[in-house]
């Protein structure tokens, strides 16, 4: 595997490179917020807050305990995955922008929180952080994700969830135990929250609170809702999209930020629903399965 | 010193309430959080800033051409972003059209005007007044006086007047207002443009109260707003003026006797705290869900 990455750093650019590994990274945390927001439609609005457990927790675990890797990767998104069962309870009596707001009050809480820790280095940051993150790494853990939430999106849990975005009520009234749902639902998603942290942290080298800031949760949201909420492979466009935008974007140099804004906006008015809006990987296959009928009855 | 604490909490917290006020207004009748409000407050500052140290008029006249101007581009803004998507998107989209118009503006601002803090000339006598221990500067009072009397204002166009009896029409059903015959776009028009003028009005004392105006300005100031409105229950225009000075005192009481390093998550902390007990806000109203 090491020879791999040898020969991948060797024939790849080192700028493509570090695209390709940020892209694989966004693709986890976007599909963590995308269970949470996309598929169980509660709105969070605080995604970064996960990010940046998991990345302070990881990095520190690996630099002053001598955690291995994946250990250190796994304990971050464990305690990430902790908070978010934490921040899950609140969901039981608060709804929409309510519980938008303390999503983005928790992540604001977390950052301040991290500015003021003296093992994270204050708000210098924490530098140092062995860089362990490749792209085999990112891409095998990146991969491995995809696959995971297929299956639990075409499971019988992965209905639940649906159920529980398009009518509570409703859902609750079939059985579904939406309580549960919900909190399991915060609890995985920000597992993979601070899964991604961790990569990141390892990838980075060097890490700041303010990298963690209200806007790269936003940034995240956006990923989730312009590639097509609740959908894998809308998710994974939206985060390429989004990943590739601010790059392409460097030719026009300083007005790079008012095109990134123009083109939330206009991406919205022409494709409201997002890009792929609820296409599903299962839907797709059975579509073109159907073609293959038509076709031959024809 | 507590009373001194209390009145900056006052003054503070008066500016998130007009802040707070526009969001909670247009959440009130499109279920949208604005997030592009931040962004008016922040054109309202500069605003303002250009009319006294270009055309040198006085804080008054400049506070009012401010408001006029966040009028035009709070109904500029609705027209362009967030008109084409409405009825036929989810509100998320909406949301996503909200941030992408608030990244433009501040962006926009940041390309004009240079990313550092710009300062107001001085517009107003640095005068302080006592009342037995306490200190308190003329800009206080403007502060406290101005928010008074447009919150008063606003509270009297929505209950007494036509206009104000629609919005709360259309705050309560937009389709049955729309067979009511009421003109729903105008209203919200109208919408944006009363909470935009608020927030410039905002906009100009915080610029002149703290002397400094920057482009990113509005990104915090939004969010401690929109904290403010939710904590008043989203929605209820007497709930975002409480919501707005409970914030403000909490965060000066916070940084006072607690930790200054803490300030925002005081804040932040206060709305979760209020929300776990009251989770539909301190005065918005438990709507039960029908089925």
């Amino acid at each position: 595997m090491n020879g791999l990455d040898a020969a991948i750093t060797q024939y790849i650019d080192p700028y493509y490179l570090r695209i390709m590994i940020l892209l694989g990274i966004n693709i986890i945390l976007a599909l963590g917020l995308n269970l949470i927001t996309g598929v169980t439609g509660q709105l969070s609005m605080g995604h970064a807050g996960f990010m940046s457990i998991g990345a302070y927790t990881s990095a520190i675990l690996s630099m002053q305990f001598g955690f291995s890797y994946l250990m250190a990767l796994l304990a971050g998104a464990m305690v990430a995955a902790f908070f978010g069962f934490l921040i899950g309870i609140p969901t039981l009596r608060l709804e929409g922008d309510y519980l938008a707001m303390v999503t983005i009050g928790f992540a604001e809480i977390i950052r301040v929180f991290f500015l003021n820790f003296e093992p994270g280095g204050k708000a210098v940051g924490l530098s140092g952080i062995p860089q362990h993150t490749n792209f085999i790494t990112v891409w095998l853990i990146a991969l491995l994700i995809i696959a995971l939430n297929t299956r639990l999106l075409k499971s019988r849990m992965g209905r639940a969830f649906y159920a529980i975005r398009e009518n509570e009520i409703a859902a609750a009234s079939t059985g579904i135990d939406t309580t549960r749902l919900k909190i399991l639902a915060f609890t995985v998603g920000s597992f993979l929250g601070g899964l991604g942290g961790g990569l990141y942290s390892h990838y980075m080298y060097y890490i700041n609170p303010q990298d963690f800031g209200f806007m790269k949760s936003i940034e995240l949201l956006n990923m989730v809702i312009l590639g097509g909420m609740g959908s894998i492979p809308g998710t994974i466009l939206g985060s390429f999209i989004l990943t590739l935008a601010p790059e392409m974007l460097r030719i026009v140099a300083e007005y790079r930020l008012l095109f990134y804004g123009a083109l939330l906006v206009i991406l919205m008015i022409f494709r409201p629903n997002g890009i792929l809006g609820d296409v599903r990987i299962y839907d797709l296959k059975k579509r073109w399965g159907r073609k293959e009928v038509k076709t031959c009855q024809s | 010193m507590f009373w001194e604490q209390l009145l900056n909490g006052l003054t503070l917290g008066s500016t998130y309430a007009l802040i707070a006020l526009g969001y909670t207004m247009v959440y009130g009748i499109v279920q949208l959080i604005n997030f592009a409000h931040g962004e008016i407050y922040m054109f309202g500052a500069f605003a303002g800033l250009i009319l006294v140290s270009f055309f040198g008029v006085n804080l008054i006249v400049a506070m009012l051409g401010a408001m006029l101007f966040c009028m035009l581009l709070g109904i500029l803004v609705e027209r362009i972003a967030y008109r084409p998507l409405r009825g036929k998107s989810s509100r998320l989209s909406a949301l996503i059209s909200a941030i992408g118009v608030s990244i433009f503006l501040s962006t926009l601002m940041a390309l004009m005007a240079g990313t550092n803090t710009h300062r107001y000339p001085d517009v107003i006598a640095h005068h302080t007044f006592h009342l037995g221990s306490l200190d308190f500067s003329l800009m206080q009072i403007l502060i406290l006086a101005v928010s008074a009397l447009l919150m008063l204002g606003l509270q009297f166009m929505v209950q007494k007047t036509r206009i104000g009896k629609a919005m709360r029409a259309c705050s309560q059903d937009l389709d049955a207002s729309y067979l009511m015959g009421i003109n729903v776009n105008r209203v919200i028009s109208f919408t944006f443009a009363v909470g935009s003028a608020l927030a410039a009005a905002g906009g100009v004392m915080v610029g002149v109260y703290y002397n400094a105006v920057w482009p990113y300005m509005g990104m915090m100031a939004g969010l401690k707003a929109f904290a403010a409105a939710v904590m008043g229950g989203i929605g209820s225009i007497p709930g975002a003026m409480i919501g707005g000075l409970s914030l403000g005192i909490m965060e000066i009481m916070g940084v006072a006797y607690l930790s200054s390093s803490y300030k925002d998550a005081i804040a932040f902390g206060m709305l979760i705290l209020v929300l776990l007990i009251r989770p539909q806000g301190l005065m918005g109203q438990k709507i039960s869900k029908k089925v």
